[in-house]
């Protein structure tokens, strides 16, 4: 087993704390902290039980189903998947260019898809702990609260998602679970009549968005020695970026630096994506670990999402993004922000540019272009890359010459972050967690400083309460000593 | 002066011969049906257009119209009757109407919606079924076929090849395909074949037309099945 994670000369010897989460709808997961005999954190795993069914499911399928088939598979981010699938849907018809409207309407589904994202995550499910600090009160500290104390907050965060939501609509023909991309192009343009819809909204829009901005870098600035030091681990960074080395969401290269922000790779084909990671199996997680292969499986694995993409961007090409994003960078004083409070940051800086980026498009009259799809000569391997809102997606499929899916293979975002996470839990655990009995602030930060990922499991994304959580701690031998265990209500029982 | 019996109350005028499906259909009246097609014989299976006739049930497509017959097409009961017969052919197949492509414009569906079906109720079976795409043009998905026979009909009456026909019995009933592979792309079918165009669910479809048309613009999205009619207009639009 490798992970640099478990330093401990004798794991046998170690305590066990368990955070487990209760729900198990759509998948859970669980920490395990290891503590020596003076309670040091040693070890830390999130485990992570997701459905893996979905690869075994879809073989034996039509292609031609897969962007819709996929999308019902993980009820959390379907448009990233939707999109992704569709983009190796291309590759499989043979289209490796869309029609100007084809390519335009997929972006502005995918820019309604992570500003609707990103404003559920950090209003609904971010902004309790960091408007309220992560000590307060769990019947205080949540989005009911936030409604209370800070009701124009929590208003603009339900408008800018539920644009985002109409976004989607207008594009998939659904708010949730539409059908837009086909292989090789869309089935609709976007006509003026629903362009007026969204332009009526729009500047509004980039206001709340540009208000979030300021919101978090106010709550990090009034901090600054908390928020740099939170769950601050070095990670090398991956992300699709443009041509030109700028910000991109749905379409670009991939570029790896290492922590010092420095290249690993740059601008490589996203089809030849498994030369440039593997995928590792550990016995104890159901989950793979995927790793930049030049730098092997110890060192080699990497952080996606909105701090990777934001620190491994060299520009956004909309202005309101672009100036704070030169704001983040200085923060970081020459080195790439690792702080996972950072990350809200990040998100917020994307998620003003997807407003920014949505009324540039808004403008663009190729959206009620009527060239929608486009052919090519089959082939039989399809790879579709983004960014999802939670980081870089993949997937990957095979298919007969009857057009059926032979084999499939996804990393999705959480994937891609499987051990970063863990890098952050035991660093918090580390800091915050030695030697101290089991409380439930100390639960919280582990808690506070998992969701910074935006992990795609149910018990992270549950919007009204907080995330439901068991901590166990077990002596060397497996006995039970303690345990502590909070409901999604916020009722704490011991 | 014609003749007549009354459907709901209403006098449905008939000529000789014809059942109270066709008078019904040529009334404008809908009696919801799926494996009932005028241009085929009546197959009367999958008891759908199921009505009452002075307490006795039986099927519209096959029962024959008579002078003065009091005929109940609305009732509770038999709205009771017809989704208890629908719940049944969901769950006897894999309809998973959420991601198929022949969502929205899906006779299956529709007659669903119009009976006012709102879950399947019975237990899943989840039978193994699998995917023809032998063929260039068309394939077919045995997870939805209701077994309603009229791509049997239409290939062996229209066509003139008797590519389809029912095998088994019972829960063993399951479409076969005329051809030494038993492979659909190994047979006489071709994508013109009236047969290609008559299925009322999603179970035989045009290779890579999937979500083509979309939501909102759907053959049902917009009427219910009543007044749209069924799958095959739209179907043989195509021909
Ligand atoms: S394939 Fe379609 S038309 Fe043929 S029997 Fe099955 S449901 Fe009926
Ligand atoms: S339509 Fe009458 S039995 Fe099927």
């Amino acid at each position: 087993m490798s992970t640099n994670l478990e330093t401990a000369r004798h794991p046998e010897t170690l305590k066990r704390v368990c955070i487990e989460p209760l729900t198990r709808v759509e998948g859970h997961g669980k920490v395990t902290l290891f503590l020596d005999e003076d309670n040091h954190v040693k070890q830390a795993r999130l485990h992570i039980v997701e459905f893996r069914g979905f690869e075994k499911f879809i073989q034996g399928r039509p292609y031609w189903e897969l962007p819709v088939l996929v999308q019902r598979l993980c009820g959390i981010c379907p448009v990233s998947h939707h999109l992704a699938a569709a983009k190796a849907c291309d590759r499989l018809v043979g289209v490796d260019r869309l029609t100007p409207t084809a390519e335009k309407v997929r972006r502005l589904m995918h820019l309604g898809q992570v500003l609707q994202s990103h404003a559920l995550h950090f209003f609904h499910l971010s902004s309790p702990d960091l408007l309220f600090g992560i000590d307060d009160a769990v019947a205080h500290r949540n989005i009911v609260g936030v409604i209370r104390d800070h009701p124009e907050i929590a208003m603009q965060g339900v408008l800018l998602r539920k644009f985002g939501q109409e976004v989607i609509r207008v594009t998939s023909g659904k708010r949730v679970h539409g059908t837009g991309a086909l292989p090789g192009g869309v089935n609709k343009n976007v006509s003026l009549e629903e362009r007026d819809l969204l332009l009526a909204e729009i500047d509004r829009v980039v206001d709340w968005a540009e208000k979030g901005v300021q919101l978090i870098k106010r709550i990090i600035l009034t901090r600054p020695d908390f928020h740099y030091r939170f769950a601050n681990v070095d990670a090398n960074t991956l992300s699709l970026v443009a041509p030109d080395g700028g910000f991109e969401l749905y379409d670009g290269g991939l570029r790896a630096r290492d922590p010092q922000g420095e290249t690993i790779f740059d601008h490589a084909d996203d089809q030849g994506y498994a030369e440039l990671l593997h995928e590792e199996i550990k016995p104890w997680s159901y989950m793979k670990f995927p790793f930049i292969v030049a730098l092997g499986p110890e060192k080699g694995w990497y952080r996606v999402g909105p701090l990777a993409r934001v620190n491994n961007c060299e520009r956004f090409h909309t202005p309101l993004a672009e100036q704070e994003r030169q704001d983040f960078a200085a923060a970081g004083e020459g080195r790439p922000l690792q702080a996972a409070l950072t990350t809200h940051w990040a998100r917020m800086i994307e998620l003003l540019h997807c407003a920014e980026a949505i009324r540039e498009l808004l403008a663009d009259p190729d959206l009620q272009g009527t060239d929608l799809r486009r052919e090519g000569a089959m082939q039989t391997t399809g790879i579709g890359v983004l960014e999802a809102p939670r980081g870089t997606l993949f997937h990957h499929y095979e298919i007969d010459s009857d057009g059926l899916v032979t084999r499939a293979n996804l990393i999705v975002s959480t994937t891609n972050n499987n051990q970063a996470m863990n890098a952050s839990i035991r660093r918090v655990a580390a800091d915050d967690l030695d030697g101290h009995a089991l409380t439930e602030p100390l639960l919280n930060r582990i808690e506070v400083a998992i969701r910074a990922y935006d992990p795609c499991l149910s018990c992270a994304t549950h919007a009204l309460g907080k995330m439901p959580l068991e901590l166990e701690l077990l002596d060397a031998e497996g006995r039970r000593v303690g345990r502590l265990v909070r409901h999604a209500d916020g009722s704490v029982a011991a | 002066m014609s003749k007549t019996f009354k459907l709901d109350g209403r006098e449905i005028p008939f000529e000789t011969g014809q059942t109270i499906m066709d008078a019904a259909l040529a009334a404008g009246v809908y009696i919801p049906h799926l494996c009932h097609n005028p241009e085929f014989a009546p197959h009367g299976s999958c008891r759908v257009c199921v009505v009452d006739i002075g307490g006795r049930q039986v099927s519209a497509c096959t029962a024959a119209a008579s002078e003065g017959l009091e005929v109940d097409n609305s009732s509770e009961a038999i709205g009771e009757t017809r989704r208890a017969i629908l719940q049944m052919l969901f769950v006897e197949g894999n309809h998973v109407c959420p991601a198929c492509e022949k969502s929205g414009a899906c006779q299956l569906q529709a007659v669903a919606y119009y009976t006012g079906m709102l879950a399947p109720h019975f237990t899943h079976f989840f039978p193994r079924r699998s995917v023809d795409a032998s063929h260039p043009d068309v394939v077919i998905d045995f997870n939805r076929c209701i077994l309603c026979e009229l791509c049997v009909r239409a290939s062996r009456d229209h066509d003139g090849k008797r590519v389809f026909a029912i095998s088994g019995r019972g829960l063993e009933s399951h479409l076969v395909i005329d051809s030494p592979s038993g492979l659909l792309g190994d047979s006489s079918f071709a994508a013109t074949d009236k047969a290609a165009h008559v299925c009322p669910t999603g179970a035989i479809l045009p290779k890579g037309r999937g979500y083509e048309t979309p939501i909102g613009e759907r053959l049902y999205d917009r009427e219910p099945i009543s007044i749209v009619g069924d799958v095959r207009a739209q179907e043989e639009e195509v021909l």
